[in-house]
């Protein structure tokens, strides 16, 4: 079947079998690597994508469901080659290791400091903790996000300045 | 001038931080591909015309196969192959050796022996073609009597599992003793005091969050064969591939490409690839396989399953005078644990730890089970997780019974500084520590005292508040190779580094990073030895035929083998440079002097020729007999093992009601010799501990009586997210390793080696005055509110 979607601003439309996982889709139809698959069971978030800008796990919805709605990757965060404030967080404050959650712990810290633009460290704990990370301890990305957040705070304050 | 001064030392500083030698917490070089998606992991990989493999795994903890039926599963459009163990068995691949020279089944062609046993493969045009083939397979099994404990395994009249090998009657398959019996007998004859533990250290698994695979590339008409594989160990499994497969070594290439983390369980040859490799072979197509999250649970690399009890001997001034410990392995249905060849029971013959033991008896002994092979270290060098538990719970007992604090115990028996090198009783040379100093800076930052005196106000009043230590040393970064090796392969590792004409570098290595941080501290390495910025030199890992020949990463050795290996090449290339600096001086090669990245002529500091112009001069203006280039290689054996070390102290508070244990706090004290990249250091401390917390408190691979695995997936198999995770406060003390280049140890495991036994101990020290000695991990709610209403304790 066809589905037509949006995908980091790129309208896409895709015929596939009704069966086909998000995640899939994305990676093998439409070559996007850097979405990745931790569990199969969403427990682990490696997988995570924004759907229509919240953070959702594409290994457990169907490429239908993706009809008409707007899909953000990670590809996606560098608009127009500039560094999202949380791809410089998480390098900044050291957020990463092995880079293999990284995607989707990007992109939920992302859409948590859009929903909250100043959380508290117990806010980011809990808004992240639909995801696993085995190689950092969390800490570094509770600074990360933080940092993100510090600095989108600081470009809002100097907008209105 | 004190402004001068100051100048001078934020530009001192800057030239630090620009240069990025060692100290420095530069950022991580690799970190850009990740952030924007382009790591390149196993699954990524995408070649023309390739397949996709899936395993039928058997659903018994044991059986007898009656046949094999795959002519649905062939009749699905899109279905290359159905591969069995019968196809194998042509080839003589249907049995593979494995790490610990026991023998593994690829696919099963007699008899399952572990539930989720590779018995059959799907090969098809696409991932879901093969899953949906894969369950129209079907197997007839006779079920048989499952054996789910070591225990059972070694009871006269059990059922012998691996009945296809001459000569084994029984379920057992090692036993293997360290230290001296007679010696140990004396000083338990002369003791005051005994005291014993017995314990569980339960199943775990390392679970990276990228499952392992391969994606094999035969080429039928070269024979080239090139397997992109989840590897920390790329040359040696080239070597094995070479062996089993009987593959022309010159002809494989292994490339492991980003790995979404390892822990161990990138360490075996796992049967899938093998499959994958020899169906790419039979079929003349790229076979991709990767496990799901079930697959990587329930099959591959377990760690642990070690019982284990022993006692010390005390004498009349409460020094330890003596430790016997016996362990039970539970190796599941194949001996394929990873381990140096000469040591059955891996390095857990470190079990005398940071104490001044002069008397020790291990004695090991492992046993056949129906559970999946394949025992790796989980975030350990080869069982010195297990051994550091031990010691530190039977500490903890020691400290109980004799009626002292922890801290006091451990005091009165650790190696003392001036010590080292020290002879330990089980046969290790440790080569530096400073254990007191070590805790006296975790007491500090803890609180120690004030928090003892808040410990007895709440028990006064009736609360559970526990303060838990451990003071753990490891035994890390193997070889030497003439007493450690993997399959014959001894345990050096190797450096190439070539420095280009315009003064960039490019560095080789046989270690294997799966998300360390190697591109960064390796090139730290580099920049600290010869002087080019970090920023300048790339490195490369993971591909056999672009990198020296390695033993890979696991046991802490990258840095303790590799970052030695890469020193030592840096010190070569200097000592060129040496020679062409003379040479554009006209001057002598002895008085040159050489210091941070510029040589310069004795006396004459101000006129200096940097190290990219000795590069440039190396392919442009050689001295006569002497070889161009500024290139070099190093085969690095380590004279000794490293030994880091450290003091973890945990506080904890429990409902009596839930039986719920909080962690308040976590100081953890870590001294790994000199650190080179700081941020890098800490970051692994960081995922240690919280790995540490997981087994200590969520992480369980547990079987019902037939044998069904509980824990095959992230819903059963609970791994910490940010939400229960402790913070953590990290300190340090710096004792370099005497024998390494530049006096690192390694550190990547410390955390996960030294935790748990501080947050058990924590819970210990909150129960024990209610007569509570031991909780097997992981400590759950349940099992804490069942030893308190035990008690008699009620909300």
């Amino acid at each position: 079947m066809k589905v037509t979607f949006e995908i980091n601003g790129a309208e896409k439309s895709v015929d596939v079998e009704p069966r086909t996982l998000v995640v899939d889709l994305i990676r093998t139809k439409l070559g996007m690597t850097g979405t990745h698959i931790g569990c199969d069971t969403s427990n682990c978030g490696a997988c995570t994508v924004l759907l229509d800008g919240r953070p959702v796990k594409s290994c457990t919805l169907l490429a239908p469901m993706l009809e008409g709605k707007k899909v953000t990757t990670v590809e996606g965060l560098a608009a127009g080659g500039k560094l999202d404030a949380i791809q410089v967080g998480f390098h900044a404050e050291h957020g990463l290791q092995c880079g293999f959650c990284t995607p989707g712990m990007m992109l939920v810290g992302k859409a948590l400091i859009e929903a909250n633009p100043h959380p508290t460290e117990d806010e980011i704990r809990w808004g992240i903790s639909g995801n696993i990370c085995r190689c950092t301890g969390y800490m570094n990305i509770v600074k990360a996000i933080q940092h993100a957040a510090a600095a989108n705070a600081a470009e809002n304050t100097a907008g209105v300045a | 001038m004190a402004v001068d001064t100051t100048e001078a030392a934020a530009a001192s500083e800057a030239a630090r931080q620009a240069m990025g030698g060692i100290g420095v917490s530069l950022a991580r070089k690799e970190d850009a591909r990740f952030i924007h998606g382009q790591g390149h992991y196993v699954d990524d990989v995408v070649l023309p015309g390739m397949l996709h493999m899936v395993i039928v795994r058997s659903p018994h903890a044991h059986a007898r196969i009656k046949g094999i039926h795959s002519s649905a599963a062939m009749a699905i459009p899109g279905v290359v192959a159905v591969v069995t163990g019968e196809l194998l068995a042509q080839h003589k691949l249907a049995w593979m050796p494995t790490l610990s020279g026991d023998t593994q089944a690829v696919l099963a062609t007699d008899k399952v022996r572990f539930q989720g046993q590779e018995v059959a493969c799907v090969i098809a045009e696409t991932k879901y073609i093969a899953e949906d083939a894969a369950q129209l397979v079907t197997v007839d099994y006779e079920p048989l009597q499952a054996i789910t404990t070591p225990q059972q395994a070694i009871a006269p009249g059990a059922i012998v599992i691996r009945d296809e090998k001459e000569g084994q009657t029984d379920n057992k398959i090692y036993h293997w003793e360290a230290g001296d019996k007679d010696a140990t007998d004396a000083a338990f004859a002369r003791a005051a005091k005994v005291v014993s533990l017995e314990t569980f250290y339960p199943r775990c698994h390392p679970s990276p969050l990228e499952t392992c695979g391969c994606v094999a590339d035969l080429d039928p008409v070269t024979g080239n064969a090139t397997i992109y594989m989840t590897s920390q160990a790329p040359h040696a499994h080239r070597t094995l591939f070479a062996i089993v497969a009987g593959l022309p070594e010159e002809k494989i290439r292994i490339i492991s490409p980003d790995l979404g983390g390892g822990f161990g369980n990138k360490v075996p040859i796992y049967p899938g690839y093998v499959v994958a490799t020899a169906a790419s072979l039979l079929i003349g197509r790229p076979v991709k396989w990767i496990e799901d999250r079930t697959d990587n649970l329930i099959s591959t690399g377990f760690a642990r399953d070690y019982y284990m009890d022993g006692s010390v001997a005390i004498d009349e001034n409460g020094k330890f005078i003596g430790l016997r410990v016996n362990l039970l392995s539970d190796n599941g249905a194949f001996f394929a644990d990873a381990q140096p060849s000469k040591f059955k029971a891996g390095l857990f013959h470190i079990v005398t730890g940071s104490y001044d033991i002069p008397a020790a008896h291990i004695v090991a002994n492992g046993a056949y089970t129906n559970k999946a092979p394949g025992g790796v270290a989980y975030r350990c060098s080869f069982r010195v997780t297990e051994a550091s538990y031990f010691i530190e719970r039977l500490v903890e007992s020691a400290a109980v019974e004799l009626g002292q604090d922890p801290v006091t115990t451990r005091l009165n028996n650790f190696i003392q500084p001036e010590a080292f090198p020290y002879k330990s009783a089980s046969g290790f040379e440790y080569d530096s520590g400073n254990y007191p100093g070590a805790m006296k800076v975790a007491l500090d930052m803890l609180g120690y005292d004030e928090l003892r005196k808040e410990q007895a106000e709440k028990r006064a009043k009736g609360e559970l508040m526990g303060i838990g230590v451990a003071s753990f040393t490891e035994v890390v970064g193997a070889g030497k190779g003439k007493d450690y090796d993997i399959a014959g392969l001894r345990m050096f590792d190797s450096a190439e580094l070539r420095v280009h004409p315009t003064g960039k570098a490019i560095l080789k290595l046989g270690v294997k990073s799966q998300g360390q941080g190697h591109e960064t501290t390796f090139a730290q390495i580099v920049a600290e030895e010869l002087g080019i910025p970090a920023s300048d030199v790339e490195v490369r890992e993971g591909d056999t035929d672009n990198t020296p020949f390695g033993l890979g990463t696991y046991a802490s050795r990258s840095t303790p083998v590799g970052g030695a290996a890469t020193a030592v090449v840096a010190r070569k290339l200097r000592d060129k440079g040496k020679i062409i600096a003379a040479h554009l001086f006209e001057a002598d090669v002895a008085d040159i002097e050489f210091a941070k990245g510029k040589y310069n002529v004795k006396g004459s500091p101000d006129n200096v020729k940097t190290i990219q112009d000795i590069a440039f001069a190396a392919y442009t203006n050689i001295p006569d007999g002497i070889e161009p280039g500024l290139e070099g290689v190093t085969y690095y054996d380590p004279p000794n093992m490293t030994f880091p070390f450290g003091t973890y102290l945990v506080v904890v508070d429990i409902d009596k009601g839930t039986g719920q244990v909080k962690v308040r706090r976590m100081v953890a004290v870590d001294d790994c010799g000199v650190r080179i990249n700081p941020m890098i250091v800490e970051g692994q401390i960081h995922g240690g501990l919280t790995e540490g917390f997981g087994i200590a408190f969520m992480e369980l691979i547990t079987f019902d009586d037939e044998g069904n695995c509980i824990g095959s997936n992230f819903m059963d198999y609970l791994i910490p997210t940010a939400w229960e995770t402790p913070r953590f406060e990290l300190g340090e003390t710096v004792t370099p390793s005497p024998h390494h280049p530049i006096g690192a140890k390694g550190v990547g495991e410390s955390a996960t080696v030294g935790s748990p036994a501080a947050y058990v101990n924590a819970v210990i020290d909150a129960l024990s005055h209610l007569g509570i000695t031991n909780i097997d991990m992981p400590i759950t709610s349940d099992k804490v509110w069942a030893a308190l209403r035990s008690k008699g304790v009620t909300e």
